[in-house]
């Protein structure tokens, strides 16, 4: 028995030891350049200045988002920004399921909210609830994609962007610069939005259009199979990748693959500006997330201090917006700090 | 100790030889490893695609097939050792993403020399891998159970901290402070041989597999992890350490996760939270394909490489025979099963013949 307990002793000084180094470690083996430190201290424009006096309103959003996706997460920012302004207290839940996105709206329905965001990547799993809402008397917005589901739900607007007609607007860029044959990966098999965006792209080009489905959850995995399809299909010229993430993953696949691919893009993200800037992306689609969480709490908000309602019974959209090098000046910063 | 020290020699019984004396052609004893009915099935999944897709035999898809190997090979070496010890380990894919969000964050946070964050890394990481086992071995609940909550419970932490830390869902990039360059050299290199481009990954897998091999046949901490998964009391009544080669285990799948992890931050140099979510399977699947028995005490760490081989070839494959992507899964899935079927069918021919 005394000697497990001096052995235990003997390990847990060793392990407070190695605690000690390791913290001695991190306060001598600083960086010079990079991290923290050279952060820019972000204005912060959005969370100065007073509220809205206009009495405390709740509004909840509920998306299809998947977890820890950096642009739900610049939509929420915007919708914070736009509650913070409006007096407004802001709830957010999301599921990529549409059956459980429908509960999620039925349990803001029960919470009894002034005011309902939400998103139509899954109009028949969802269409009962928003119209349930509706019945409810609370006004619905609907955001990014499934514009045209919007108003037979009876919801006040829909803001978000036409994913063929973004996608139509790459294809045209791409006519304008040129190309041939173009790679179209799709890292989220089945999702209707993401073929969209692809079908609209070869709607518009004039070249050739494949696609490539590769499973987004798994960042090598994409990378090792855009590489491979480099590899096999050498006259492919452009790829598009329909996420920020997977712009980075194709830059590192082209390099694998010996290929002189040009990569475009949907979305933004501080990677894609950085590689924008280095001429690594050619150019990127935004849809403006930030744009749609912000105008939608703002027009709900609107609607119930001054009646008003945005779009005329029509989309309204955020997007596509082409972004170049010659941008980056001014996105460095709004990416950085999670806006654009 | 008791558990591998020889037995008693018992007196040879009369009328003939000690069977255990008896000498085995090395063909049979080839016949008898676990992982020959993976090798045949990735020799016919090689032959196949050889014929069904032009470009798989170039030498440099050889690199791309290897480094998507390697990404999973790394994980199913240890996860291969778990299951021969008669464990799984669900959190395995989401601790991969645990392992680079700390590293990245910790020097980011600290503006410290990105070495330190990786060595912070390393620790935390084993400690997540402590905790799988030191619980399983103290609650006597299924690992399935235990690792499941662990999985869940990293999945939101990656989340929920990287946004509390970073303000966003990934990590600010790392990439122009110190120590990155030769970070990235350990983990996230590649090497350019004439038309072929190796990366690191394939390097450390090798050294993984040659390891857990060592370790399995010609170590005494071998022998435990055989009994242990064979059969757990019996291997505690001879004396093997249970708990302590379980958490040892745990501890090994937590340092693969930890290779991978830093390999995932130094390529990319950001990392998006979200990710590793549903790896842990593909990890299991290669394990299995490569020989081990999911009820334990039985597989080989040579297998799981194999195995992660077969996956790497199939998912690959597929992409070089430019068959439609909207089939992609069905065909991943029917290689896969094919594949493991022939697995079976060798190795019951082969135990039938020996």
């Amino acid at each position: 028995m005394r000697t497990t307990r001096t052995a235990r002793t003997t390990r847990t000084a060793a392990f407070l030891a190695t605690t000690c180094a390791l913290t001695a470690l991190a306060l001598t083996g600083c960086s010079g350049s990079g991290g923290k430190g050279a952060e820019e201290k972000p204005a912060r424009g959005e969370s100065g200045g007073q509220a809205a006096g206009t009495p405390r309103m709740k509004v909840a959003m509920i998306t299809h988002s998947g977890e820890g996706d950096t642009f739900w997460d610049i939509v929420q920012n915007g919708a914070k920004a736009a509650a913070a302004k409006d007096n407004v207290e802001f709830l957010y839940s999301a599921h990529k399921e549409g059956r459980e996105q429908a509960q999620l709206i039925e349990a803001a329905i029960d919470q009894k909210v002034h005011g309902i965001v939400v998103t139509l990547a899954k109009p028949e799993a969802v269409g009962a609830a928003v119209r349930k809402a509706v019945a409810a008397g609370i006004p619905v917005v609907t955001v990014n994609s499934g514009g045209r589901y919007s108003q037979g739900l009876g919801a006040l607007a829909h803001i978000g962007q036409d994913e063929t007609v973004a996608g139509e607007g790459v294809g045209e860029e791409l006519n304008t610069r040129g190309r041939r044959k173009a790679l179209c990966v799709i890292h989220e098999q089945g999702n209707v939005s993401l073929e969209e965006r692809c079908a609209g792209v070869k709607k518009a080009f004039e070249g050739v259009v494949e696609n490539l489905g590769v499973e987004g959850t798994n960042m090598p995995a994409t990378t090792s199979s855009i590489e491979a399809k480099l590899q096999t299909a050498k006259d492919i010229v452009v790829v598009v990748t329909l996420g920020a993430p997977f712009a980075d993953a194709t830059v590192k696949a082209k390099s694998g693959s010996g290929s002189t691919a040009e990569v475009v893009t949907f979305d933004l993200n501080a990677a894609v500006v950085k590689s924008l800037k280095s001429k690594e992306i050619g150019f990127a689609v935004d849809q403006q997330p930030y744009l749609q969480g912000y105008l939608a709490v703002d027009g709900l908000w609107l609607n119930r201090t001054n009646g008003n309602v945005l779009g005329g019974g029509r989309p309204v959209l955020t997007g596509p917006a082409v972004v170049t090098a010659q941008d980056v000046p001014a996105l460095e910063k709004y990416t950085a700090r999670g806006t654009r | 100790m008791t558990a591998t020290a020889p037995a008693p020699r018992t007196p040879v019984p009369q009328g003939g030889p000690d069977e255990r004396l008896v000498h085995t052609s090395p063909l049979r004893k080839l016949m008898g490893r676990p992982e020959l009915g993976s090798v045949v099935g990735a020799v016919a999944v090689f032959l196949f695609f050889s014929i069904a897709a032009d470009s798989f035999l170039r030498a440099s898809s050889f690199g791309t097939v290897l480094y998507a190997a390697s990404t999973i090979g790394i994980m199913a070496v240890p996860v291969a050792l778990l299951m021969i010890g008669g464990e799984f380990d669900l959190s395995a894919g989401v601790m991969v993403t645990s392992s680079a969000l700390i590293s990245s964050m910790f020097s980011y946070q600290m503006t410290a020399n990105v070495w330190v964050g990786v060595l912070v890394s390393l620790l935390v990481t084993l400690l997540l891998g402590v905790f799988n086992g030191f619980v399983l071995t103290r609650t006597k609940l299924p690992s399935f159970i235990i690792t499941l909550g662990t999985f869940l419970m990293l999945t939101g932490l990656n989340l929920g901290l990287t946004k509390l830390i970073s303000g966003t869902v990934s990590t600010k990039s790392i990439g122009d402070m110190e120590g990155f360059e030769s970070a990235k050299a350990v983990f996230a290199s590649q090497l350019t041989l004439g038309p072929v481009s190796l990366k690191i990954t394939i390097l450390w897998w090798f050294v993984l597999i040659a390891l857990a091999t060592w370790i399995l046949l010609r170590t005494r901490a071998g022998n435990w992890i055989f009994a242990v998964g064979g059969e757990k009391d019996a291997a505690r009544a001879t004396g093997v350490p249970v708990n302590k080669t379980r958490i040892g285990l745990y501890m090994g799948v937590a340092f693969a996760a930890w290779v991978s992890g830093q390999h995932l931050l130094f390529s990319y140099d950001v990392v998006q939270s979200g990710e590793g979510v549903g790896n842990e399977l593909t990890y299991i699947i290669a394990a299995v394909i490569g020989g081990c028995l999911i009820t334990g005490g039985y597989g080989s760490a040579v297998g799981s490489a194999v195995g992660a081989f077969i996956f790497g070839m199939t998912s690959k494959g597929i992409v070089y025979a430019e068959w439609n992507p909207d089939w992609f899964k069905f065909f991943l899935g029917a290689m896969l099963l094919l594949a493991t079927l022939l697995n079976a069918w060798v190795r019951k021919r082969a135990e039938a013949r020996s």
